[in-house]
């Protein structure tokens, strides 16, 4: 791993030449009269070749290579070989393994989880925001303009500092736990479980999903559903037919928002489920910060990116035009 | 009937306020509980806000958050608005290219983006710290910006520039008096959410920084992990309603705005 360093200066020299750059594109755009505009973009294009598509090719490389630096695939074995991985850890750590082996090895286990508690917050934020976004967008009731600003005020606080916050009202001596003890209850253990790391979630990225769908509800023509009422539908029947088919895309969007970050959380399993809980994000995390394993790390980032990209494409078949547009 | 219908409609988005904002609550009101415990009360204090002031690492996190978020909002919306203005002017080829480019940011997960810079900056020897920190928040702003201005530019009338040029302005002169002044909104609507982007991002602060150099988000990660401080109560308290106010001045601009025109 070593030996692929580069050098210090190396990292002056690109700099440099990012800086001799940018001064020529200045003398250039000053000189030249007739210059094409779509040069404009050609700082943003070094820039982003710079820091996104060569740390991308750079996980891409450590997922194909061994510690030495030889290619190989047996990075991706860790995923789903769980024998495989115990071996290696031992090989690799001795006895400092035993607490990651006894955390569980079976990493598909970790993503399998993943992707049930995403799919869990998916399906919990859309029952619940899919009647707080129709709600809002009521005219009758003229609410929708301060209800958005309401709904952004808690997402401009800390994403940590809100987190923490539930943990004063799940805790044993938490808010909820009192008042239920108060009315003559016995106190639940609601804090170290996955329940609580979906309420996390859920309470994360509610907000996501109300958005879009408030949005494209917004959108719609008030003249469609008179006209679905003057054609002999009711209530039911206008949201069933005309308003849930109009609002789609919104909710292909809503869906998107929250099932993206969901799948990749990182420290609220943490937080809220006290680490008896981890979430592929934690996995990453881990390979790559306490076991120093940048290999295997990587090669789980890429099965990552690459289940992201899956659903992605599927989400945008679905929703070709984006019309669901985003929060904002 | 339908007034019944419309009590059940705002006591269901009442309960979801009081989901969203009982956390809130409970910590801004534990920001003035005299005792540690999160448990009791002990009485109406101050304490933990003086404390809060004299307390080294939080007001260098505070600094560095707020560093990081300023240059990063100005670096990313020069970069961005120029790389607007740029691939708005390309063909259709490498504009869907550039697209992509701009696209893939948005669709990494934030832990790969922070892990992938991460390796970066360790492969090129450089030392994690406040720079490390500022390049990320750059590269995750820059595509915002470059999405919140393009609308803006296909709303202007394409000839405008060229007329500029043909009746004797410098590009240069051209861009800051033609295209600048039309795209203004989005360029300013672009700086504001690279600005709150940056203040509120954990994630990829937490791998392109090393341990003596923290954000405030960073600080609370760790801090949560010994044990929350309540001096971080009183903070939160007073960032919520820096922001709240800040929030409120500019939605009474805009509004005065729309009321202008």
């Amino acid at each position: 791993m070593m030996d692929l360093q580069l050098p210090a200066w190396a990292t002056w020299v690109m700099l440099a030449g990012l800086a001799v750059f940018l001064a020529m594109m200045i003398l250039f755009i000053r000189r030249n009269h007739g210059m094409k505009r779509s040069l404009f973009a050609s700082p943003y294009a070094l820039w982003m070749a710079i820091f996104t598509i060569l740390p991308c090719i750079l996980i891409g490389y450590y997922a194909l290579t061994d510690a030495s630096g030889k290619f190989t695939l047996d990075n991706f074995r860790h995923f789903w070989d769980s024998n495989y991985a115990k071996n290696q850890l031992y090989a690799t750590m001795g006895e400092a393994a035993a607490p990651f082996i006894k955390r569980g090895t079976v990493n598909v286990d970790t993503l399998i989880y993943s992707l049930w508690m995403a799919f869990l917050c998916t399906v919990i934020c859309l029952v619940i925001g899919y009647p707080a976004a129709l709600f809002m967008a009521d005219r009758q009731m003229k609410l929708g303009a301060t209800l958005v600003v309401l709904f952004i005020i808690p997402m401009w606080m800390n994403f940590l500092l809100r987190t923490i916050a539930w943990m004063s009202l799940l805790e044993d001596q938490g808010l909820i736990n009192r008042v239920l003890r108060f009315l003559g209850f016995e106190g639940v253990q609601l804090m170290y479980n996955s329940g609580a790391v979906l309420l996390g979630m859920v309470y994360n990225f509610l907000p996501f999903m109300v958005f879009p769908i408030y949005n494209s509800l917004n959108k719609m023509d008030p003249k469609l559903h008179e006209a679905a009422q003057d054609l002999g539908c009711n209530n039911w029947k206008t949201l069933y037919k005309v308003t849930m088919p109009l609002s789609l895309p919104g909710v292909i969007s809503g869906i998107t928002m929250v099932f993206m970050p969901s799948v990749t959380t990182f420290f609220l399993p943490r937080i809220l489920g006290g680490g008896n809980t981890m979430m592929f994000g934690d996995l990453i995390e881990s390979k790559f910060l306490t076991e120093g394993n940048w290999n295997v790390g990587s090669a789980l980032s890429l099965i990552m990116m690459i289940l992201i990209m899956i659903s992605l494409g599927i989400l945008r078949k679905a929703d070709p035009e984006g019309e669901g547009g985003s929060m904002i | 009937m339908s007034k019944f219908i419309r009590f059940i409609k705002k006591s269901y988005l009442a309960l979801i306020l009081l989901f969203l904002y009982l956390p809130i609550g409970v910590l801004i009101v534990q920001s003035f509980n005299a005792g540690k415990s999160r448990a009791k009360w002990e009485g109406f204090s101050l304490h933990w806000y003086a404390d809060l002031f004299k307390d080294r690492a939080i007001m260098e996190a505070l600094q560095v958050t707020l560093g990081v978020a300023v240059i990063a909002a100005i670096v990313s919306t020069v970069l961005g608005t120029l790389a607007a203005i740029g691939i708005h002017s390309m063909k259709k080829r490498p504009q869907a290219f550039m697209m992509t480019l701009t696209n893939i940011p948005n669709t990494m997960p934030d832990i790969v983006t922070g892990i992938s810079l991460m390796l970066l900056f360790i492969f090129t020897k450089v030392e994690r710290g406040f720079v490390t920190m500022l390049l990320a928040h750059i590269t995750f702003d820059v595509p915002y910006v470059i999405l919140s201005v393009l609308p803006k530019l296909k709303q202007m009338n394409k000839h405008s520039y060229e007329a500029a040029l043909d009746l004797g302005a410098p590009p240069v002169y051209a861009l800051f008096h033609v295209i600048l002044p039309e795209i203004m909104p989005g360029v300013i609507t672009g700086a504001m959410l690279a600005f709150t982007l940056s203040l509120d991002d954990f994630v990829i602060s937490y791998f392109t920084t090393s341990p003596l150099v923290q954000n405030l988000s960073t600080l609370i990660y760790s801090a949560a992990r010994r044990g929350i401080e309540p001096t971080l109560n009183a903070l939160s308290a007073l960032m919520f309603i820096a922001l709240l106010i800040l929030l409120l001045i500019v939605n009474r601009r805009t509004a005065d705005n729309s009321k202008k025109a």
